[in-house]
């Protein structure tokens, strides 16, 4: 897979705004700080839904460090930590 | 499976699906209250199981596994679910159909367990469950193509509906009378990465082929998030909601458990001047009587406190509060799904040390066992009710809140402030270099919550609270009453009788021990049986003090104690209440979810540390002000 930084349109969906919109690229498990194993993180991105292709946008963000995202992936709504949500490459 | 023998017309049904996908309510629609909550053996998951009969007489047996999104088994409660439909869970019948349950307004991810359970070879019957409001929403179906590309069998179903689910179980019938086809054989193994997005693409492509879905996501769920999960508004309205609650289970409950108290009072007195002075007259009012009455005057609150949690969870609230409070709870080395635990130990550390499988990481899970029995449980407030209404006026503050309220809420947030700072002492001395778990949870859909499963729900956890009030805290009422009354004092002899007893010399060992607390031997009395369940507690006292004021009905345990204890004791008995190591099953369930006794006798101690020095410094703060 394709480093992020080498495509301006490319970026960890960890690091997006509140209110970006985009498209899933792919998973790359070795990018984020996670505590889980690289198959046991790719898994349960998978289990809830972030696959490629999926459409997702960021609705909401907690209070400090603007942590943990609340992210619409096509039509469910998942909350997770940046820290994992790091290992989700996006296209804008 | 005997059973099937015996009666050739029964059959056993699983329920599998999806956190959030209404099984629950499926499960209560289909059984009513005809169910059993009880444990899987040798673990803690809880274990719902229901029957109900057919119109056509047929008996149905069913069991609602634990919530999941595949059979990877990733904790205990997955774990269960995957060896239960392998048949290779000890004990558990094999289910003669396995009934999935999906969310209908949430296809995908239930998609991809169907297509994983199809190479278990068990029967399958998929239910598209919450039609109603998926269709409101815009969900069409075309069910027989997708019954075709899935390779099995759907139905619709409306669990909240009257009637909802009488195609569901009009298929389970024929599926029963069937003759029973050879089960295909179980192709199953843990799914590769590979796997696991070969099948989420082929339950896409079926959702594509059969499924028009809505282009805009429900609207209500967005305009209420945009508030709810908002930084700052959404940690207000959680801690109005917090509030509400607690102003509630003090409030609302009032006028219910006067009128019990009043009826258990009326009752002890009718057995008084029934039946002649002695020994079973003082049984029968001062043991039982008033024992059982002072704990089942707690009901109204218990019903109360487990309205609200189950009424959160079944808005959709729940995840959101979890949601909000992960980086808080973060800061204080817990994890975000600690919350729902956590707050399920405001009714009893019981079920929220058992809810704690919920987190996956054993650091983590440990960490909120260590500190779930500091949550305020449901169990406090019979002693906590107690002492307030005895000590604190009931004045108006700022004219909107009630004193006795407001103290009420202190106490509780003591034991929330306790357990934060407990948890940060647990991970900074025993955990420094540790990553923590990750947060990775569905905010599901705000659905109004139904009516009847609500009611289901409240009256099971009212059942297994009389069922406790009716063994363990009566077979405590009677053994504290048998402490305060033999051995009988000799003849001629001066004082009150309860001088003599065997209650009397254990409080009196112990009264050294507790005096600095400014607790009298009374207390230490009814501390002991409080060890068998804290709301004893308040039992105990008016055993003790009944008997020793003779004709003091134990519905004035109040009164009795406002004219013998000073303002200093009472709040010391409050401190020692918000930390004490007070419940023994309680224990019994940390030494088992943790699998080690060693685990047990940290948390004793600690607890037994905390309640004992917060009792010290308030008892002896309370007498320089002039309390004492």
């Amino acid at each position: 897979m394709d480093m992020p930084a080498s495509d301006p349109a490319k970026l960890l969906l960890g690091n997006a705004p509140r209110g970006f919109c985009g498209t899933i690229h792919g998973l790359d498990v070795q990018a984020g700080g996670s505590s889980l194993s690289e198959v046991e993180l790719e898994s349960q991105l998978i289990e809830m839904g972030f696959v490629e292709g999926a459409r997702v946008e960021i609705l909401h963000e907690g209070a400090i460090r603007r942590d943990p995202i609340a992210v619409r992936v096509d039509n469910i709504t998942i909350a997770l930590r940046r820290r994992e949500a790091m290992a989700v490459v996006v296209i804008r | 499976m005997t059973d099937a023998l015996l009666d050739p017309r029964s059959i056993h049904l699983a329920l599998v699906g999806a956190p959030n996908s209404g099984k629950t309510s499926l499960f209560n629609a289909l059984t009513g209250s005809r169910q059993k909550v009880a444990n899987y053996p040798g673990v803690t998951v809880e274990r719902k199981a229901g029957a109900f009969v057919t119109p056509t007489g047929r008996q149905i047996s069913l069991v609602d596994l634990p919530g999941t999104y595949s059979l990877r088994g990733r904790s205990p409660d997955e774990e269960i679910t995957r060896d239960v439909v392998l048949g290779k869970f000890p004990g558990e019948a094999l289910p003669d159909l396995v009934l999935c349950v999906a969310d209908s307004t949430n296809l995908r991810l239930t998609f991809r367990l169907v297509l994983e359970l199809k190479r278990t070879g068990r029967p399958l019957l998929v239910v598209l469950n919450m039609f109603d409001i998926a269709q409101r929403r815009g969900v069409s179906v075309d069910l027989e193509a997708l019954s075709a590309a899935l390779g099995v069998p759907v139905v619709t179903s409306i669990a909240v509906r009257k009637g909802g689910t009488a195609e569901l179980i009009r298929l389970t019938e024929e599926f029963a009378a069937r003759e029973q086809p050879a089960t295909a054989d179980n192709s199953w193994a843990p799914l590769s990465i590979f796997d696991l997005k070969a099948l989420q693409r082929e339950a896409d492509r079926i959702i594509r082929d059969t499924v028009k879905l809505p282009s805009k996501p429900d609207s209500l769920t967005t305009r209420v998030d945009a508030v709810v999960l908002h930084p700052a508004a959404g940690l207000l309205i959680l801690a109005l909601i917090l509030f509400v609650m607690f102003q509630a289970v003090f409030s609302w409950a009032q006028p219910l458990m006067e009128f019990l108290s009043d009826s258990f009072a009326a009752l002890g007195t009718l057995v008084h001047d029934t039946l002649p002075d002695g020994l079973l007259q003082s049984f029968l009012q001062n043991g039982l009587i008033a024992g059982v009455g002072s704990v089942l005057v707690f009901l109204p609150q218990i019903v109360i406190i487990f309205l609200f949690i189950l009424l959160l969870e079944d808005f959709g609230y729940m995840a959101r509060a979890a949601f909000l409070m992960d980086r808080i709870m973060g800061g204080a080395g817990l994890h975000g799904r600690a919350f729902i635990p956590l707050l399920s130990s405001f009714a009893c550390a019981i079920p929220g040390i058992m809810a704690t499988r919920v987190i996956d990481n054993r650091r983590d899970r440990l960490t909120t066992i260590l500190i779930a029995p500091l949550m305020t449980c449901s169990a406090r407030i019979p002693v906590y009710t107690l002492i307030i209404s005895a000590f604190i006026p009931a004045t108006d503050v700022w004219g909107v809140f009630n004193l006795q309220g407001l103290v009420m809420f202190g106490l509780y947030a003591a034991g929330i402030g306790s357990a934060l700072a407990m948890s940060f002492v647990i991970k900074f001395f025993m955990w420094r270099d540790y990553q923590p778990a990750p947060f990775m949870l569905e905010l599901p859909d705000y659905k109004l919550p139904r009516p009847r499963s609500i009611a289901i729900g409240v009256y099971t956890r009212a059942k297994m609270f009389l069922h406790r009030a009716g063994t363990t805290i009566l077979s405590m009422m009677v053994l504290i009453w048998f402490l305060a009354s033999f051995p009988q004092p000799p003849a001629g002899a001066e004082g009150p009788a309860i001088n003599y007893s065997l209650a009397a010399m254990i409080g009196h060992f112990l009264e050294p021990f507790f005096a600095p607390l400014g607790f009298n031997w009374q207390i230490a009395v009814a501390l002991i049986p409080g060890m068998a369940a804290r709301e004893v507690a308040v039992g105990a006292l008016g055993t003790v003090y009944a008997i020793e004021g003779g004709k003091e009905a134990a519905d004035a345990i109040g009164q009795a104690l406002s004219s013998k204890w000073s303002l200093a004791t009472a709040l010391s008995f409050l401190a020692w209440f918000i930390f004490a190591p007070q419940c023994a099953s309680t224990f019994a369930v940390i030494r088992r979810e943790t699998g080690s006794t060693g685990w047990m006798v940290v948390t004793f101690l600690y607890m037994f540390a905390l309640a004992y020095v917060a009792s010290l410094i308030t008892y002896n703060v309370a007498v320089a002000f002039g309390a004492g």
